[in-house]
């Protein structure tokens, strides 16, 4: 059946999460015609995230409406190339959107900038250790960008999603109380900071012990009621726990839902279409230039919307995975270390040390909105690795996260699995521990990709994406180090139980971890190693951009969310200055 | 034995799978000095509904084949659907209980239900249709979710674990006030969705509930369930 062909537009935006609204609403305030098209439904956080049905652990750990619904589509998996990828059957280590909002429906609001220090990592470790300090099968490489160049585009994203913290780095010049190590800020954050708890407080007092410097975390949970720089009105966060994974019922969450598309939805050069699942870019006779998208809309109908500009915004996965289904740019094979579209997938890891108590309290419930403290002396290249055999770091952090009872409770090593005295374990430490958790950078290597699965199709007969993945030595070496910092800050705080947990000998599925998967559409200076250039634009299709954390070339320590809608800040800017005035290859 | 009248309307478990899982959750997390166990909370009937929901069927998962055992790190690849694996798994855990004992699974003493229980565990009963780990796997973790979610699904019956450790269920509005405060143990009355549902509870103009606060235990002691 041959699809429906619609009136052209100006611009197509495949994706409306952090990168994709923020992109619809700048070039539709840039004056184009743009149409955003997105696989999942509407959701109306003053309907679908009401109280008290949205303080629901059971339906937002597991059986939520607002992630993927695998019968559709997964992905598959295996650790290494010589093993049979099988599909992912049901979510575990990661959790991706499928509605409008994208997975920052339900992010946690850690909003972190990058350090300068993360796009010139591998430039910048040759320098200072020579380059035998990158594991020889290590594929990281520069972004092509630098912080400096970003700056104003983290500032952005930051008034948009009203980020609250205190500046460590104010033009050069270090702020007392902020973290002293991040990058420079033009300006001070949007928001004051979150307030330091009982457990941050503990944290903080023992890491001072060792010469440290604890900071607050910045949060894109409201600290005080906030309109953004799309004049939309956030409201405070009351840090009552059903955070991450869930929606915000105070409205206090910045999201796309939140902080963009009521803005969006009354733009006159804008049209949202919900329950559009993109399944192709259509490229002209030379492969030169893109047509047009083909989406699946409700009734299964094929649908074909020619437009001038396609831009690429859904998740890492799903970016990858149309550039490979539509044929742009060369397919990655680890075999010849050629081609680009799928190389360098990565993820987050770390490890954690939980400790536990008699006499104290910690009302683990109360939190959310990322209230937590860190410190960063582990993190990025702010430590000599001389001789410790790995790259990489990790912040270390103690967090109020809203600890819920069935898959958020500590328990002690050795505890029992069930029986009594598991009952009695989980009465005696839910209220009584916390944890110090290292979130850490991953390196990319040579056998880390995605590609198009041989065996497995979703529901429209296209082959699933096919992830290769697991845990490298360099990061179990890191982890291995980075836990043991957080066990000495966890041994000053006197705690009668202590568990140690660093990052595992193989990447496992099933558990959740995070949903910070990155690479496969990488940006870089290189058509050899990257997908797309320094403005997000594809090198072999110009007329096509594709952003989020598919561009990352490695995953940084730092929380992803706040860079992706910062690359779609810069990426919209680059499209509005550049590419309009002169459309073509901008490199 | 006298079988009491049903207290509920189980859509999809029959009696003697009833009576299995009663005397299994009554052994995962039994009834004690800490208060009520899994059994009590009604956590068979939370399970029930659960098969009954879409998930029973893996509504939400993929569903493909083919299906190849794969590695642990690969995760679930059973064909069975948890209505199957609840249904294949009871039948043939009495099928060993009787070779083993002679009785099924809820007529054997408690010590001998705990053994079975951690061969099902560790993997060192052989089950005709599925591995015991699997079984056991989503025994427990529906055992948790049970005891710990929301009474509007029909188990953690009187908040019983909430109760327990020490929940308050829906969060009130009034938290922000206490995260300033160091070492000051909150302790309120568990309310659940259930209770808003009903009207039990009195809620801000906001929706959230309004916690009735209980007298503190004294410090460091341990969370009584009642």
């Amino acid at each position: 059946m041959a699809a429906t062909k619609l009136k052209p537009v100006d611009a197509v935006v495949v994706g409306t999460g952090v990168a994709g609204s923020i992109l619809c609403m700048e070039l539709a305030n840039a004056g184009l015609k743009v149409v955003g098209l997105e696989r999942g439904r509407m959701l109306d956080p003053q309907h679908d995230f009401a109280m008290p049905y949205v303080h629901d652990e059971l339906k937002y750990d597991r059986h939520s409406d607002i992630v993927q619904n695998l019968s559709r589509e997964t992905i598959t998996f295996r650790n290494t190339p010589n093993e049979t990828a099988l599909p992912m059957r049901e979510l575990g280590s990661f959790k991706p959107g499928e509605c409008v909002g994208g997975a920052a429906a339900h992010w946690g609001c850690h909003a972190k900038r990058f350090l300068p220090w993360d796009f010139e990592m591998r430039s910048q470790t040759i320098a200072r250790y020579g380059k035998n300090q990158l594991p020889q099968d290590c594929t990281s490489q520069d972004w092509g960008i630098t912080y400096d160049e970003l700056e104003p585009y983290y500032d952005q994203f930051e008034q948009i999603y009203g980020v609250g913290g205190k500046a460590g780095n104010l033009n050069g010049e270090i702020q007392p109380g902020g973290n002293p190590f991040e990058g420079a800020r033009s300006r001070e954050f949007p928001n004051p900071p979150t307030e330091r708890t009982f457990l941050g407080s503990l944290f903080a007092q023992a890491a001072e012990s060792f010469g440290y410097q604890p900071y607050q975390n910045a949060s894109a949970a409201m600290t005080r009621p906030y309109t953004n720089l799309y004049r939309l009105m956030l409201g405070q966060c009351l840090h009552g726990g059903f955070c991450s994974s869930h929606g915000c019922a105070n409205g206090a969450k910045a999201s796309p839902l939140t902080a963009v598309l009521p803005a969006l939805l009354k733009h006159q050069n804008f049209e949202l279409r919900p329950l559009a699942n993109v399944i192709r870019i259509n490229l002209d006779s030379d492969q030169k230039r893109a047509v047009s998208v083909t989406y699946v809309n409700a009734r299964g109908d094929e649908i074909e919307q020619p437009a001038d500009l396609i831009i690429l915004a859904s998740y890492t996965f799903n970016n990858t995975r149309l550039m490979l289904l539509s044929g742009i740019g060369k397919p990655y094979d680890p075999v010849r270390n050629e081609g680009v579209v799928g190389r360098n997938y990565s993820y987050q890891t770390g490890g954690k040390v939980t400790l536990f108590f008699k006499d104290k309290e910690f009302n683990p419930f109360i939190g959310g909105g990322m209230i937590g403290t860190s410190i960063d002396e582990f993190n990025g290249d702010h430590f000599d690795h001389a001789g410790l055999g790995f790259i990489g770091g990790a912040y270390l952090a103690a967090q109020d996260f809203g600890l819920l009872p069935i898959h958020a409770k500590l328990m002690p090593p050795g505890a029992p699995h069930w029986g009594s005295g598991w009952k009695q374990a989980a009465a005696q430490h839910y209220r009584r521990s916390f944890s110090i958790s290292c979130h850490g950078s991953c390196q990319s290597y040579r056998t880390h990709y995605l590609d198009l699965d041989p065996t497995y199709r979703d529901a429209n007969g296209l082959p699933l994406i096919r992830m290769t993945y697991d845990w490298h030595e360099n990061e179990r070496k890191m982890s291995a180090y980075l836990t043991e910092k957080a066990a000495q800050i966890g041994k000053v705080i006197g705690p009668s139980k202590m568990g140690v947990s660093p990052t595992p000998a193989k990447y496992d599925i099933v558990p959740y971890q995070s949903t910070h998967n990155v690479g496969g559409v990488v940006m870089g200076p290189d058509p050899a190693t990257s997908a797309v250039n320094k403005y997000l634009q594809s090198w072999d299709v110009p007329n096509v951009f594709v952003v989020g954390g598919s561009a990352f070339p490695q995953n940084p320590a730092n929380s992803p969310t706040e860079t992706i809608g910062t690359l779609a800040c810069w990426a919209a800017d680059s499209i509005k200055d550049l590419y309009l005035k002169r459309p073509g290859a901008m490199v | 034995m006298q079988e009491s009248p049903d207290q509920h309307a189980y859509g999809y478990l029959t009696r003697p799978e009833v009576r299995f899982l009663d005397a299994a959750l009554a052994r995962l997390i039994p009834a004690d000095e800490l208060g009520p166990g899994a059994k009590e909370a009604d956590v068979t009937y939370f399970i029930d509904q659960q098969l009954v929901s879409a998930w029973g069927t893996h509504g939400r998962n993929y569903r493909m084949g083919p299906w190849p055992e794969g590695t642990p790190q690969q995760g679930f690849q059973s064909r069975l659907t948890p209505q199957e694996i609840y249904r294949a798994g009871i039948r043939e855990t009495n099928i060993h209980c009787g070779k083993q004992y002679g009785k099924v699974f809820e007529f054997l003493a408690p010590a001998q239900q705990d053994e079975v229980l951690r061969s099902l565990e560790n993997g060192t009963i052989e089950l005709e249709s599925l591995s015991s780990k699997l079984f056991f796997g989503l025994l427990w973790r529906n055992t948790e979710e049970g005891f710990f979610a929301d009474p509007i699904y029909g188990g953690n019956r009187d908040k019983v674990g909430w109760k327990l450790i020490g929940f308050p269920g829906v969060a009130s509005g009034a938290y922000a006030e206490y995260v300033e405060k160091h070492n000051v143990p909150y302790h309120a009355e568990p309310v659940s969705i259930l209770d808003i549902q009903q009207q039990q509870v009195k809620v801000d103009a906001q929706g959230y509930p309004k916690h009735i606060m209980l007298n503190q235990p004294k410090q460091g002691s341990r969370d009584g369930g009642h």
